[in-house]
């Protein structure tokens, strides 16, 4: 099954919180059950979006690295 | 996520100031509400006609910490008054400055960056921050 993304958030080349600040308002612009897919190098932001997706109520539904990328993919509650 | 993040900012160089720009942001995306108290030279480090200039650094970075600062700039870090822009915009952040450091710096409200969202004494500080800690930086 493929998830249609609604938003792509690219935030290669920021450094920490800014991954989580773009995403946080990227989620806040789609309605509920929307998906924004988010591009990261930050390393740090592999266990930030964990813990934001575990407080927020936000689904993590996908997390990969690929080289010095890693990319997230979250459903909006 | 009920009790806000309270920072009391005392210190106006870049270095605290962006480190504080960073808990606020990232509380801010928690939905978590922050509440900030500028005093002295944190204060004096908003004024509209200073916020974009050369802050300092503490005393402890030295000439190592000046060039990793100054690194991290370069690889295209947002600034302190960016972050705490970015973390408005998500909400739930309220900028208030100390009016005691206000008479200090002989300063007017119009004399201050439009981050700072109000002019308050240590009281009012205490109620918004209600049971949440109180962090001074």
């Amino acid at each position: 099954m493929t998830l249609q993304i609604s938003t792509t958030v690219d935030a290669r080349g920021l450094s920490c919180p800014m991954p989580i600040v773009k995403t946080a308002q990227a989620i806040k612009a789609i309605s509920s059950g929307g998906i924004v897919e988010v591009l990261a190098s930050d390393p740090g932001s592999v266990k930030d979006f964990v813990a934001w997706s575990r407080t927020t109520g936000h689904e993590l539904l996908e997390q990969t690295a690929d080289g010095g990328t890693y990319r997230f993919v979250i459903r909006r509650k | 996520m009920d009790n806000p993040l309270n920072l009391v900012l005392f210190s106006g160089t870049d270095d605290k100031l962006q480190a504080a720009a960073v808990l606020t942001a990232g509380a801010a995306a928690l939905g978590k509400p922050v509440n900030i108290f500028l005093q002295y030279w944190a204060l004096d480090a908003f004024r509209s006609d200073r916020i974009a200039r050369d802050h300092g650094l503490a005393p402890e970075a030295g000439a190592d910490g000046r060039a990793a600062v100054d690194a991290l700039r370069a690889a295209g870090q947002s600034s302190w008054a960016e972050t705490l822009r970015q973390a408005k915009d998500l909400g739930g952040v309220d900028i208030q400055a100390c009016s005691l450091s206000m008479d200090l710096l002989h300063l007017e409200a119009t004399d201050l960056d439009p981050l700072v969202d109000g002019v308050e004494g240590v009281t009012a500080f205490y109620l918004n921050a209600g049971e949440g800690q109180v962090t001074f930086i």
